[in-house]
């Protein structure tokens, strides 16, 4: 999977981070838990032993300097790379390995660093795209004759769904642009759309706010706010510490492919290690 | 890019496609999704008329005779049916799943083949099964399919580049498998391919004769051959004529098939593969299993071309089956559009007429008026240019070389549209991938659809330099 987005900065190097002491920090009820986590990308070590859990219904943040493997992480979990080594534990189920369609029918649905819109289908080809279950997807029911009805009153469901997500995210007014004609922050607003419309238990977002100007960050979060209520989990990497520390509930450190620290964002902000390891890097 | 909209309509831009027809103020406001039955058909027919008529005229007034001229529109429409045919079949591939299939003329000839030993005579050399057609046919198109399955599975991961090549393998393996000596006959039985000489089998048309023999219908075509001989037709133009509405009748089930597909939640899937399939995976699409079916019901088709086209020769070789025939159905979807169905039946005959079957027609033309008495060397062409007789040179490129002007009008077709309408003649169309109409809450009055006040919005925030939101206006009509 050459195509995805990478950091810039090759950093990589064996982890002083240890685990020990985050035991006692232990989540109560995790949606997700990772183990070990290592991944390799010939001589770099993108990903060194990460392990972390993710509270059911929370918001978590993960942050780290560029290059410090959050974006592989999210990889292995979501099953786009095959992890070197380590567990993924999603709702009490080991996903390890699985296929990204498998992970996402688990309920486990991501957004990526890059949003990746269907560029020449219209927005709301890409909302109906997400749904799970849909029974057209057989070749032989889509075209059969008395099997198409059946297709098509699940199109019209479809389509009221569709429509309600768009209104909630204030897109619908672009429903029939082709995605390739909306604003990098639309597009990442559209992809969260559809990522919901997969019905998902939990989503990983990959720097949702990136390139998205402040009304519509500020909107954007209003909604993970919003879907949390509802009983939805995220994990979220960001780059920008004040979201991270108004928004998240947990925050995980990673540096140079392990995790540093996690705990509650007062926590974070003062271990001395993510100060360093922040001012080290890139922020 | 201009500035300037040519609609002048920007309040409608986005909700409507970008269209030749009126505004569709029928009761449903379906104009946006439906595949427009009506409107295409109108489109093709105008173009096939046009094409019919201007070729009709342009034969008579040449002197090239009526019959000759018939006959030119009877092979414009054979190969349309083909080439239309052929198109739509890539269309799945290329047009919605952007599986760049190049290897067109190996699952061609994998179904004229499988037909021809399953028809031909158990006493012919090579030796065939004796089957009836229809069952050839059926066993023509399932071979090609499952070829197409044994092709696609362990290649579903390969780049979309690589993926190419391996199809244009796969198509050079066939005709050279089926031209080899050692597949000639097949162990020390009779059957087998008969090499570099073919295999002689009854051909497909041989249905028209069949027919004739049916009491309506044959009484239909027996008044018809009767009209034309009066009119100067030779009653084979109108036998001949008869197999292409035959096809046609293929043409339109393959329309109703990929249509149906288009328009439906696995169309969308396909859709999406072609856009981004990492992105498709991850929204829980089983876009492996998608690839399989369409790449599969494609190759298939593919094959059913091939036992229509091929098979209605008494006799197949290796030799037509050469990688050429994979570039014309190319060239045909190109033409019309990848990605829109309309336009690949559009492009399909388009081809056939203009690039295929044109420059022949103008061989017929050449020969009408200026005789057949040309130099068949360049050097004798300018020699007599150079003794004052421009008609040599004439008379040599467009009479002597007429196969050859084929390959400078499709290469000149080529870069015309890739200049000045890269998306082919309907492919920047909007043909939305879904079973119902999407627009607002179904059929709700027109102050319902959210495109209104949307385009302030869409249009500073985006690039307008998509073809379909500039070149809107200026479609063909
Ligand atoms: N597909 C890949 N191939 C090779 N190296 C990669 C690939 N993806 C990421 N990397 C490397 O792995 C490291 C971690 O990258 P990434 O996970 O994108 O970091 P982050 O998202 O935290 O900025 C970087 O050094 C990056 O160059
Ligand atoms: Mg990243």
């Amino acid at each position: 999977m050459s195509d995805l987005e990478r950091g810039p900065d090759a950093g990589a190097g064996r982890s002083e981070g240890d685990a020990d002491d985050r035991a006692d920090r232990a989540v109560e009820d995790a949606v997700l838990e990772v183990e070990a986590l290592e991944k390799r990308f010939g001589g770099i070590v993108a990903v060194d032993g990460a392990s972390f859990a993710v509270e059911r219904g929370s918001i978590t943040g993960l942050i780290g300097p560029n290059g410090a493997g959050k974006s592989t992480t999210f990889n292995c979990i979501a099953g786009v790379h095959r992890p070197n080594g380590g567990r993924v534990v999603f709702d009490g189920e080991e996903i390890t390995g699985e296929e990204p369609h498998q992970v996402a029918n688990r309920g486990l649905v991501r957004t990526f660093q890059i949003a990746r819109e269907l560029p020449e289908m219209t927005v709301l080809e890409n909302m109906m795209l997400a749904p799970k279950g849909q029974r057209g997807e057989s070749l032989w029911r889509s075209v059969l004759p008395y099997f198409r009805e059946e297709v098509l009153d699940q199109e019209r469901e479809l389509r009221e769904r569709a429509w309600e997500t768009l209104e909630f995210f204030e897109i619908d007014h672009l429903a029939e642009e082709y995605a390739k004609n909306l604003s990098g922050g639309q597009r990442k607003l559209l992809e969260l759309a559809r990522a919901l419309q997969t019905d998902p238990e939990m989503l990983m977002l990959d720097e949702p706010m990136a390139g998205v100007n402040p009304t519509l960050e500020k909107k954007l979060l209003e909604h993970v706010h919003q879907l949390r209520e509802q009983g939805y989990s995220f994990l979220i990497v960001e780059h920008d510490m004040d979201v991270i520390m108004n928004n998240c509930e947990r925050v995980i450190v990673m540096h140079q492919g392990a995790v540093l620290d996690e705990g509650a964002p007062a926590e974070i902000k003062s271990n001395e290690q993510v100060i360093e390891a922040y001012l080290g890097g890139e922020v | 890019m201009s500035g300037a909209d040519p609609d002048g309509d920007p309040e409608t831009e986005t909700a409507e496609v970008p269209g030749d027809e009126e505004p569709d103020d029928s009761e449903e406001p379906s104009a946006v999704i439906r595949p427009e039955w009506r409107s295409d058909l109108l489109l093709v027919a105008k173009v096939v008329l046009a094409t019919y008529v201007g070729f009709f005229v342009v034969g008579v007034l040449s002197g090239a005779g009526v019959n000759a001229t018939v006959g030119t529109i009877q092979s414009i429409t054979f190969f349309g049916a083909i080439f239309a045919l052929g198109a739509l079949a890539l269309n799945l591939h290329w047009g919605y799943t952007g599986m760049f299939n190049i290897g067109i003329a190996g699952f061609m000839a994998i179904g004229a083949y499988t037909l021809s030993i399953a028809v031909a005579s158990p006493d012919g050399s090579p030796a065939g099964f004796g089957l009836p057609i229809p069952v050839g046919i059926v066993l023509g198109t399932i071979a090609a399919g499952l070829a197409g399955l044994v092709l696609v599975i362990p290649t579903l991961r390969v780049r979309a580049d690589y993926f190419a090549i391996v199809t244009l393998g796969f198509s050079e393996i066939v005709r050279l498998s089926v031209q080899s000596r050692s597949l000639r006959e097949i162990g020390d039985t009779a059957y087998g391919t008969g090499g570099g000489q073919g295999i002689r089998a009854t051909p497909v048309d041989s249905v028209v004769g069949w027919l004739f023999d049916q009491p309506i219908v044959g009484d239909v075509g027996g008044v018809l051959i009767v009209l034309g001989e009066t009119v100067g037709i030779a009653s084979s133009v109108l036998e001949r004529g008869i197999y292409t509405l035959v096809l046609i009748l293929f043409v339109v089930a393959f329309y109703v098939l990929l249509t149906r597909i288009a328009h439906s939640p696995f169309g969308r899937v396909l859709k999406a593969i072609r856009e981004d399939e990492l992105a498709a995976k991850s929204l829980g699409k089983r876009t492996d299993r998608a690839k399989i079916a369409a790449f599969a019901l494609g190759c298939a088709l593919m094959g059913l071309v091939g036992t229509l086209w091929m098979g209605s020769r008494t006799h197949i070789s290796p030799d037509n089956f050469m990688p050429l025939i994979t570039f014309y159905v190319f060239v045909a979807l190109i033409v019309g559009g990848a990605g829109s169905n309309t336009g690949s039946v559009i492009g399909g005959f388009a081809f056939a007429a203009f690039i295929f079957e044109g420059p022949r027609f103008v061989r017929t033309m050449v020969r009408a008026n200026l005789g057949t008495d040309f130099p068949r060397t360049a050097h004798g062409a300018f020699a007599e240019l150079g003794a004052g007789d421009p008609s040599a040179l004439i008379g040599y490129v467009l009479y002597q070389q007429a196969d050859e002007v084929r390959y400078i009008v499709l290469g000149v077709v080529l870069i015309v549209l890739m200049i000045k309408r890269p998306d082919g003649l309907l492919g920047h169309r909007k043909e939305i991938a879904a079973g119902v109409d999407l627009s607002r809450r179904g059929p709700v009055a027109d102050g319902g659809r959210p495109a209104v006040g949307s385009d302030d919005r869409a249009g500073t925030e985006s690039e307008t330099d998509d073809p379909a939101a500039t070149n809107g206006g200026d479609r063909d009509e």
